[in-house]
């Protein structure tokens, strides 16, 4: 594939600063001459946790193949927002089927670069969390079992975005979405549901599974090329916030992925072959309230009156997640 | 090589010949003989190379088979029945795709109530899927149609569904004469995907379509599929050429040349009505038979020309849309709106069609616009009855049986 010159504000100020770095310590973003996957142009909202962390995602495992990849995508956002044809932002092989079958055509793709022969093509399948913890679910506990050769990336924004913000599978406690309006006595989506993919991608003790926010894009990147020296079936399930959807501000979107690490929200850890490997620690541990204020999603939270009780539920599975997770301690 | 061999095991081996790169499977009866069969030969190295991937479900078949072909693999699945609806969303999105999957339905009933033998409902369901669909009559021509629906899905990248009777066809032995691989390999040449995933030239696949460019993609399907009269009858010519038998093609007709009434079916009930019409001819009627090998597209013109000159068109379904009837007359009815055409429900659920059924149905000087064939009316009457009697939704083939004696009347 040709490689064309990134511009500047592809990257990112901290990667134009990164270009002061000398050559190694630069990240593979800050590189101008790095394969850009997909491209600029395309019609994410402004903030899109979503578009930033698929590209670092996708442009790693370039990296890590020689440009040597396929990309499959669910339906979603992701897919919405980057082929609106006839145009399209995607500069690697990329394919589009269905809402729920991307792990299976992922699968599909690796076994023809098999059956042809083309061992060093790889394959990666992406979805949002509606895609992947839903519908999708049944195709990626195939891929898994199967020890299928494919990384599937979830991006998780915690809701069905690109319907117009419905609950999914992986909507917290207490959020307002479209299906789990904040009214009745019990505001937001309920306590007590909602899938832990990375433990049941664990269970299926395929070779690597790792959790990464958009907060941490380096980590992003390290977790996508570790990924990429496995073969077999990988999962990566990245925190994406959406503004839209969360009720944030555009430019909180790093601020609240960050939070959402820090209040132990959302544990970030490696497994390789159903056991954890490496955790990421809580530098600066904060209370689960400064992650929820910045939302909308969670504002029948805090009105005149605000629910202690609930935040006091969502600080404990904070805390759980803190405990069962060792969050804590030696960074 | 002439064999004595199960129709599953031929189409398997017919597959096989075909060079597939990726084949994918989920359990289906009376499908799951033909993928054995290629595991067997993809798991003892006699099929290679080739990908064998056992999935979780249909829909992850034809999802696998998806993402096969668009990386420029040569890939197969098959199913039946319940397994077809499953996979439905991504039948449809194969044929959008454009790729040119190539699949059995082993033709089975839809339940409920549940019921796993030979009526067409199945792929009837998915005419409307932009797949190219073949009928088999028998296991000879099932095995034929397989190779040459791999050439015509190839040549229009255009999806093909061979569709063969289930256990009447998959689970019955026959002679079945198998080509050699280097004919298979002369006939049919290596797939060249119009698009593909490929890292040396990266294309994007399966983008978003609004409404400014949709029709016109939609239209451009419709005029490959169209395009399938010509390409369909060309390669059972060419299949005819190499192999020396013809199988295949739109329609074939059977002395229809001078009959008055002419029943056009699908499938492998056109044997029986073949038989039949010969010993209705002994008697001096003059009856024919219009097999229709191509379902989808229809072949309207081939079907008028062959129908045209008949008093009567008699289309025997096996499988009906409630609250309409006919799916295939209507199709006959569009080709032909100046003959006169009765349709004639058979075989559902795989009851016997058998031929004194046949017979006394052709015979009969007058028929109604809809029949069920062999409809028990007695049992109909009485379930309608208790229906009326008392207005309690559920299902009612408990009751249908009790009255036949074949449940003990404690059921229910």
């Amino acid at each position: 594939m040709a490689v064309m010159p990134i511009k500047f504000y592809q990257t990112g100020s901290f990667a134009v600063g990164g270009r002061l770095l000398g050559e190694d310590q630069r990240s593979g973003q800050s590189d101008r001459r790095r394969i850009n996957s997909i491209d600029c142009g395309h019609r994410a909202c402004q903030g899109c946790g979503e578009a930033l962390g698929a590209r670092y995602a996708l442009d790693a495992a370039m990296r890590a193949t020689g440009n040597r990849m396929v990309a499959v995508n669910a339906t979603g956002c992701l897919e919405v927002f980057s082929t609106p044809y006839p145009e399209t932002s995607w500069r690697i092989p990329w394919l589009h089927s269905l809402f729920g079958n991307a792990p299976a055509v992922a699968t599909g793709v690796a076994a023809a670069m098999k059956a042809k022969g083309r061992d060093d093509v790889r394959v990666v399948g992406q979805g949002g969390d509606g895609g992947t913890v839903d519908i999708g679910f049944a195709c990626l506990s195939g891929m898994f079992e199967r020890d299928d050769d494919v990384l599937y990336i979830c991006y998780d924004n915690e809701a069905y975005m690109n319907t117009g913000v419905q609950r999914s599978g992986a909507t917290p406690a207490a959020a307002r979405t479209a299906t789990t309006p904040a009214v009745g006595p019990e505001p937001g989506a309920v306590f007590g549901q909602g899938k832990n993919l990375p433990m049941i991608a664990m269970a299926h003790e395929i070779p690597y599974v790792a959790t990464a926010t958009v907060a941490d894009l380096r980590d992003l990147e390290a977790k996508v090329t570790r990924a990429m020296e496995f073969h077999g079936a990988r999962y990566l399930h990245v925190l994406v916030p959406c503004p839209l959807g969360w009720g944030s501000a555009s430019h909180d979107t790093i601020r609240i992925a960050r939070l959402a690490e820090e209040s132990g929200l959302f544990p970030v850890f490696e497994a390789e072959h159903g056991e954890v490997v490496a955790t990421s620690k809580i530098r600066h541990r904060v209370p689960v309230e400064d992650y929820l204020r910045l939302q909308t999603r969670y504002a029948h939270l805090f009105g005149d009156e605000p629910r202690t009780g609930v935040i006091a539920g969502i600080q404990a599975q904070a805390d759980r997640n803190i405990r069962r997770h060792k969050l804590l301690g030696e960074v | 090589m002439l064999r004595q061999i199960e129709g599953s095991r031929a189409v398997a081996g017919a597959v096989a010949l075909c060079r597939p790169e990726v084949v994918c499977a989920y359990p289906i009866s009376p499908q799951t003989h033909i993928v054995e069969g290629l595991a067997e030969l993809v798991k003892s190295g006699a099929l290679t190379p080739c990908e064998f991937v056992n999935v979780e479900s249909e829909f992850a078949a034809m999802s696998v088979a998806i993402g096969a072909s668009a990386a420029g693999a040569r890939a197969y699945t098959a199913t039946a029945s319940q397994g077809l609806l499953y996979m439905t969303e991504a039948v449809f999105n194969a044929a959008g795709l454009g790729l040119p999957i190539v699949m059995t339905v082993a033709n089975r009933a839809i339940g409920a109530p549940i019921n796993i033998w030979n009526d067409q409902s199945d792929s009837m369901a998915l005419r409307d899927a932009g797949w190219i669909q073949l009928y088999a009559e028998t296991n000879q021509e099932a095995a034929d149609l397989h190779v040459q629906a791999f050439r015509i899905a190839e040549e229009l990248s255009t999806p093909v569904m061979v569709c063969m009777d289930g256990f009447v066809l998959t689970h019955a032995w026959e002679p079945v004469d198998t080509p050699a691989q280097e004919e298979v390999d002369t006939f049919l040449p290596p797939y060249e995907p119009r698009q593909v995933l490929d890292p040396d030239e990266p294309s994007s696949i399966g983008a978003m379509v609004g409404p400014e460019a949709f029709t016109e993609v939609k239209y451009l399907a419709h005029a490959r599929l169209m395009e399938a009269l010509d390409v369909v009858p060309d390669v059972a010519d060419r299949l005819a050429e190499a192999f020396g038998r013809n199988s295949g093609g739109l329609t074939r007709s059977y002395r229809t040349e001078d009959a008055e009434t002419i029943v056009l079916a699908l499938g492998s009930v056109l044997g029986t009505l073949k038989d039949t019409v010969d010993e209705l001819r002994a008697d001096g009627l003059r009856v024919g038979v219009l097999g229709l090998t191509c379902f989808r597209p229809f072949p309207a013109e081939a079907v008028r020309a062959a129908i045209g000159h008949a008093r009567r068109v008699v289309v025997l379904e096996r499988a009906f849309e409630p609250g309409v009837g006919g799916i295939v007359t209507q199709n006959v009815v569009t080709a032909a709106p100046a003959t006169e055409v009765h349709t004639v429900v058979a075989g559902l659920g795989g009851r016997a069609i058998t031929k004194p059924s046949l017979s006394g149905m052709l015979r009969a000087d007058r028929l109604p616009p809809l029949t069920f064939l062999d409809l028990d009316r007695s049992l109909i009457d009485r379930e309608l009855g208790r229906l009326a009697a008392a207005r309690r939704s559920g299902p009612t083939a408990e009751n249908i049986l009790r009255d036949l004696g074949a449940v003990a009347s404690g059921i229910g």
